[in-house]
Formats: structure tokens, sequence, C-alpha cells
């Protein structure tokens, strides 16, 4: 069996330069699914990291477009499995150009001296907190957004409001880092009330943190249930389904990274195809001896659907690298409500690349491989080229 | 002197099978493009059918989109006494305010979408010919009833003449579908005015003003209403307006493009691939063009087009395989304005002729270096092989 092993290896680089070729172009389509997939189960897959899994939004039940009332808070407040509940204000409005999509990052207006219990796993330096919390003009940033803006510390940013009229300047007093999300921007609603002149009666949405995972649905519902019969009714679900629910305005997200990687799976077939297809037809007086030397047609089979099922692996392992480099530049894209910091190689998606080149690679082989192994001896002695 | 074209398409049909593997992996590569492209095209179409070609779009100064924007009575009444206004039949200025706001609709198979809903006058439906309605009437003022889009009441069975949906405590009457065949308020709700805006208290905050322009010139106009500190507007042509909304495509075009092109560089490589073996089973062939006085030169051309050829028939493949793709319906959401709009997917000539450029530059790519290999064989040395 060992040697056949040996056998298949040296067929599969027997024509080098085929050989690279047929695994280079199948690698960059490997490539592809697998930063396709990762996206695919960062989205619809991946568990909420603990800290998110206990944080809700509530909004109006109608849409993003309408706000609810501020005095929702503390009848929220007094929900049972309620530890803490934030105004979290949308505040919308233009940062420089706006038609520039890196521009367009999520601004909130939020209480500082909560926003840290809600986000536990938001890394920040003291000093930072600090500087935040004392000044009530700062603002802080994800790390990912504060670096393709170009922030520094104590740096300006002007924004011009277009919900709340309003143009605040903020300075910036810290980063903070997260797996979540780090792509947004912090600043307080004390200061956007001030910069009114007049209390915004209402919030585009609130954060709300419960005790503890077993009580996210209960509260949801009985959040929603306490404002059944008012004026504004709540819709109030965890913060991912809640940031799924926005990506899914984008479109059939799912049916579309789909379909992609159906179509690349198909662009590896047909290459893999085309070229065991000839390097099985350059072989052919070489099967005819074989098989005059007394080796089965289904050992030639199996040398031959082995010698694809390599390749499909090699391209599937050099395509899995240059997944891994890809998505390492990825995480610091403009997030599209998901953030694509945590986005990653899982080992499920790695397998299921691997095992999809394997695949492909069989799938090729198959056809050829049966008719040369089924082919009479002179047959095969007989083929010219 | 060049090798007869002939000569190419021959081989071409004697590797049928390896011919067909890979120009099929050409046409896949062309597909996505096209299908990008198509996309684009139809969400472009479907703006640019909804913008008048003299209509200015008020907002208040600082709005990125309609949802946001906030003009009251008294300034809608300031700007509709202003000069330069088109007037209809009866005199009245062409001026529509307007009340835009999100709607979420549920669907049959559980899940939500989110369209505009749109309170406006009689002058809204006048400055707006291309609304035709093509099932029941229009809904009347005063009364809680809506027209819905096309694309809206095709999805959603409630959305229907005689249907009722619910927005915020009320339940609104169906009473009317329109349609303008291609353009974004396919995917729009319209109301009356007034119902509209007491529903959401928005009594004296409506969101923005549509204005015909009496010139075709719109600048001036424009000019005269953003200059007016009192009224703090932002003035857009309504056509600067959708065009912006076309950042909604960005996404999926930046994606798709990327695949493409991946897809393009294994269609490339197969090229390669395929010529390379060629040229080598054909090494005797070449040395008698070359005995026969055909040139280096022309042994390069011959080889590179051959791979041309291959990979345009991909094309053409592929291009056949996106010919359906027009009568799919999509929708894409826009952050600007928190809802989706459905549009068909448009495939034009320009676009089929981006593909089968974009498939020849495959061919091209692939087949360049082995041609070059071919040409550059000595004479000796290819008729020996073999």
């Amino acid at each position: 069996m060992l040697s056949f092993a040996s056998l298949i290896a040296r067929n599969s680089f027997r024509s080098r330069r085929r050989s690279l070729l047929t695994v280079l172009s199948t690698g960059i389509c490997f490539c592809m699914m697998g930063v396709l997939m990762a996206m695919y189960s960062l989205f619809f897959q991946a568990e909420p990291p603990p800290d998110q899994a206990l944080r809700l939004i509530v909004r109006n039940r109608i849409s993003f477009a309408n706000p609810i009332p501020v005095s929702y808070v503390s009848k929220i407040k007094a929900v049972p499995g309620v530890r803490e509940v934030m105004i979290q204000q949308w505040f919308g409005g233009t940062y420089k150009d706006s038609r520039i999509s890196g521009n367009n990052f999520p601004r909130f207006a939020i209480e500082p001296s909560k926003l840290f219990a809600l986000h536990p796993e938001y890394a920040i330096s003291r000093g930072d907190v600090e500087r935040f919390l004392r000044l009530r003009d700062s603002c802080i940033l994800g790390r990912t957004l504060a670096m393709r803006l170009g922030m520094k510390l104590g740096d300006r940013v002007t924004l011009l409001g277009d919900i709340f009229p309003a143009r605040l300047n903020l300075v910036v007093a810290g980063f903070y880092e997260s797996a979540v999300d780090d792509d947004a921007l912090y600043f307080h609603n004390q200061y956007l009330k001030e910069s009114l002149r007049k209390d915004p009666d209402f919030a585009i949405m609130l954060m709300v943190l419960v005790e503890d995972r077993d009580s996210v649905g209960p509260v949801a519902r009985r959040i929603d249930e306490l404002f059944r019969n008012s004026t504004a009714q709540t819709k109030t679900e965890s913060e991912r389904t809640f940031r799924l629910n926005f990506l899914s305005y984008v479109g059939n997200v799912k049916l579309f990274l789909f379909t992609l990687c159906a179509l690349l799976a198909g662009t590896v077939l047909l290459v893999a195809t085309n070229s065991i297809t000839m390097s099985v037809r350059e072989r052919a007086q070489e099967v005819g001896i074989m098989k005059a030397l007394g080796f089965a047609p289904n050992t030639v089979l199996y040398l031959i659907v082995g010698e694809a099922m390599c390749l499909g692996a090699i391209g599937g392992l050099v395509g899995l690298c240059g997944a891994q480099v890809m998505i390492a530049g990825m995480r610091t894209l403009p997030a599209a409500m998901v953030s694509l910091a945590s986005l990653s190689l899982s080992p499920g998606v790695m397998a299921i690349t691997l095992l999809l080149a394997g695949a492909c690679g069989f799938c090729a082989a198959l056809p050829v491989a049966w008719r040369s192994s089924r082919r009479s001896i002179i047959e095969c002695l007989r083929q010219a080229d | 002197m060049r090798i007869p074209l002939s000569y190419n398409l021959r081989n071409l049909r004697v590797r049928r099978i390896t011919t067909l593997m890979t120009a099929l992996a050409a046409a896949l590569s062309v597909l996505v493009l096209v299908a990008v492209l198509a996309l684009e095209a139809g969400l472009r179409k479907s703006f640019e059918v909804s913008a008048g070609p003299k209509h200015l779009l008020l907002m208040r100064s600082g709005s990125t989109s309609e949802l946001v924007s906030l003009i009251t009575r008294q300034n809608f009444q300031d700007i509709r006494s202003r000069d330069g206004i088109a007037r209809d039949t009866r005199g009245q200025p062409l001026a529509s305010l307007e009340m835009l706001t999100v709607v979420t609709i549920g669907l049959p198979d559980g899940g939500e979408m989110n369209v505009n809903l749109r309170g406006m006058s009689a002058a809204g439906w006048e400055m707006r010919p291309q609304l035709r309605l093509i099932s029941g009437r229009n809904f009347e003022a005063g009364a809680r009833e809506i027209v819905v889009g096309q694309a809206i009441a095709e999805k959603c069975p409630a959305a229907r003449v005689g249907g009722s949906l619910q927005f915020g405590d009320t339940a609104w009457t169906v009473v009317g579908i329109v349609s303008d065949e291609q353009s974004a308020f396919n995917s729009e709700i319209f109301g009356d005015l007034n119902q509209v805006s007491s529903e959401y208290r928005r009594f004296d905050l409506l969101s923005s003003v549509l204005i015909e322009s009496e010139s075709d010139d719109l600048a001036p106009l424009a000019q005269s209403l953003r200059e007016d500190r009192r009224l703090n507007l932002s003035v857009e042509s309504e056509k600067d307006y959708y065009e912006r909304q076309m950042a909604a495509a960005i996404p999926v075009r930046f994606m798709g493009t990327i695949v493409a092109l991946v897809m393009a560089l294994g269609g490339s490589c197969a090229a390669m691939n395929t010529m390379y073996t060629a040229i080598t089973r054909r090494s005797a062939e070449i040395g008698v063009l070359r005995v026969l006085g055909f040139s280096r030169g022309s042994v390069l051309l011959s080889f590179l087009v051959e791979s041309v050829l291959i990979s345009l028939l991909g094309g053409v493949i592929g291009c056949l395989l996106a010919l359906p793709l027009s009568r799919f319906e999509t929708a894409i959401g826009s952050f600007n304005t928190w809802s989706q709009v459905s549009f068909h997917l448009r495939v034009t000539p320009e676009i089929l002729l981006t593909g089968l450029g974009f498939a020849a530059v495959i061919g091209a790519v692939g087949g360049f270096l082995p041609a070059r290999s071919a040409a550059k064989r000595e004479l000796i040395g290819a008729l020996r092989a073999r």
C-alpha cells in the first residue's frame, strides 16, 4: 500500500508545471471559499461571546425610525432580571464626507458611567476610562476605527447631526478593543443634551443587561409585554439577533455567500477535471504497460483517483494558507453591523474546505479514471499520444 | 503571413473535452461578473427612473436622507411661494410636502421586510406621473387608507387590495396598488400626509419637500433656496439624491468583483495548463509550420488566438447563462434609508460586451506564456520532439 502512496505522489508531480498551475488555480478558489465560509460561520453560526449574550436591545416595534420615550428606562429597570439599562442614542449624522463609506461608522450618545458595566469585554486602559468620564465633551473609539481614521489621543472629531440638529465637537479621550465590535464611537449623552439646549425625551434604542443567560428570553418577553398597550410598543431582542437583523437589510446574505461558494466549487471541479484528463491521456501507454504487468484495473483506478485527490488536497491546503492571510487583512475592514474583528478560520471551516478539496479531486478524476482503467491493454498501448 | 484561423478551430474541435472544460471555467467567472454588473445596473435604473429631471429635493441642512430630515409646515409655505417653481394647469406651484418613515412588514415566511411609508398629498401624485394605479383606487384624504407599491404587494399577501397592514396602533386598509415598472417607489407605501403624520404625532415636523423647477437649469433655484439661512435647507436634485443611494450596492459589488477576479485567475491558470499541454503535443506541428515559412510571430499569435478563442467560447456560454438573470427580482437594503428597494436585475448589451471582454482577457493572460514558449522553440528541436 505504501508503495502505491509513493507512486501517487510521484505521479502527481511528473509534470511539474501542470501540477503547479492546477494547485495554484484551485488554491486561489479554495482560499476565497475559505474566506466566504469563515464569514458565513461568523454571521450565522458563531455563538455570541458570553458577555454579549447578556445584552438586549430595546427599540420601537414599528421600525428604527420611530423612537421610544425616555421614561421607559426606569420602567424597564424595575423588570425582574434586569441589572442595568442604558440609553444608547443612535446619533447618525455625518463625519466629514459621508460618501466615503469608511466615514459612516456607528456613533452613539451613551451614559459613560454605565457603558463599561454593560460591556465588560471592552479592553481599555484605566487612564482612558478616567479621562472619558472626566471630560464631558470627550469620546472613545474602537481601536480598529481609530486606526482607519488615523485618530490620535486628543484629536478633535466633529459630527454634524441630522436626527439631532447639533454640531458636536468631540475630543478623543481613549480607545477600546473588543472582539464583538471595535468599530463604534461613544460620547456622553449629557453632552448631546447640552448641545441641543433641550432634553430629547426619546431614545432610538436602549441597551439592557440581564442577570444571567437564562433570563435573556423571559426578560425580553416581559419588557415587550409591559408596553403592549402603550403608544410606543417595543421590540426587545438579543444584541446578536439585532445585529443580524440589520445585516439582513443588506439582502439575502446567506444565499449570496452560498451561491458564490458553489460557483467557486464549480470552477475548481472544471479546472481539476481538465488537468487530470490531460494527465491521463498523456499516460495511456503507461497504463497499458502497467496492466500488461498484471496490475488490476481497480488498482489503476485508485492510482488515478488518488493522484487527483492528492493534488486537490494540496490545493486546499494552499488555499487555507491564503485564506488565513486574507482574513488577517480583512479584520480591519469597516464593519456592516457585524464586526469582522473576530473573523477566523475555525477548525470546522478548515475541515470542510479540505473535505471539499478531496471531493472535488475525486469527482473530477472518477469518470476519466474509470474509462482509462477499463480499456483493454491493446487499446492503451496503441494510442498514439 | 498569418496562420489561418481554421487551423485553430480544427484543433479546438479535436480536443473537445479539454476545450469545453477550459471554456466553462472562464464561463463561470464571466457569469459572476455579469451578475454583479447586472445587479448594479438594475439598482441604478430603479433609482434613475425614480428621479424627475427637474425635481429638487429639499431636506433640513445636514440630513443624509429623507428619513432623518425635519421640515415644518411653515417652511413649506415659505418654499412654496418662491419664484422659479413650475406650476400645474390650475396655476398651483408644483411642490409636495412629504413625510417619510420606515415600517416593518411581516412576510408569510416569518421574515420581515423594512419599507418606506410615505405620507403625501395630491401634489405628490401629480409630480410623479410615472406612478400608475394597476388595481384598486387611490387613498382618500382623511381616511386611514394606503396604496402599496407592486413589489411589496407581490411579497406580502396582506398588502393586496382589501387587505390591511398594521403600523403602530392602527390598521391601514390597502385600497390600491401602484407600479411604475422599475422605480424605487415600487417598494414604498403611500398614505395621506395628514393621516400618516398624525399617526406618528408629527403634525408639524414632516420630512422633505419635493419641488419642480420651472427652468431646465436647476442651479439658480437651488442656490437661492440654499442661501436662505432662515430655511436652513440642504438642496439637492432628486437625481443626485438617488445617485447617493447607490452606496447600497457597494458591499455586494465589492465581494462579487473580488470573487469574479479570483475565478478569472483560476480560469487563466486552466487556460495556461491547456495551452501548455497543447503545445507539448503539437511540438512537431509547430516545427512543420515554421518549416513552411510561418514566422515566430505568427506562431505566437496563432496560439494566443487559440487561447482567446477558448475563453471567448466560455464568455459566450457565461453570457447565455446570465441572460435569464434579467427576470430575477431582488431586494437590496440601504443603511441610508433603513429600508429595502426591490428591483429587477438588468443584463444590458454593454454588460454582455464587458463580460466577453473579460473572457478575452482571461484567455490572453493564460495563453501568453505558452504561446511565447511555442514561438521560441528551435526548429530542429521542435521537429525532432516525439
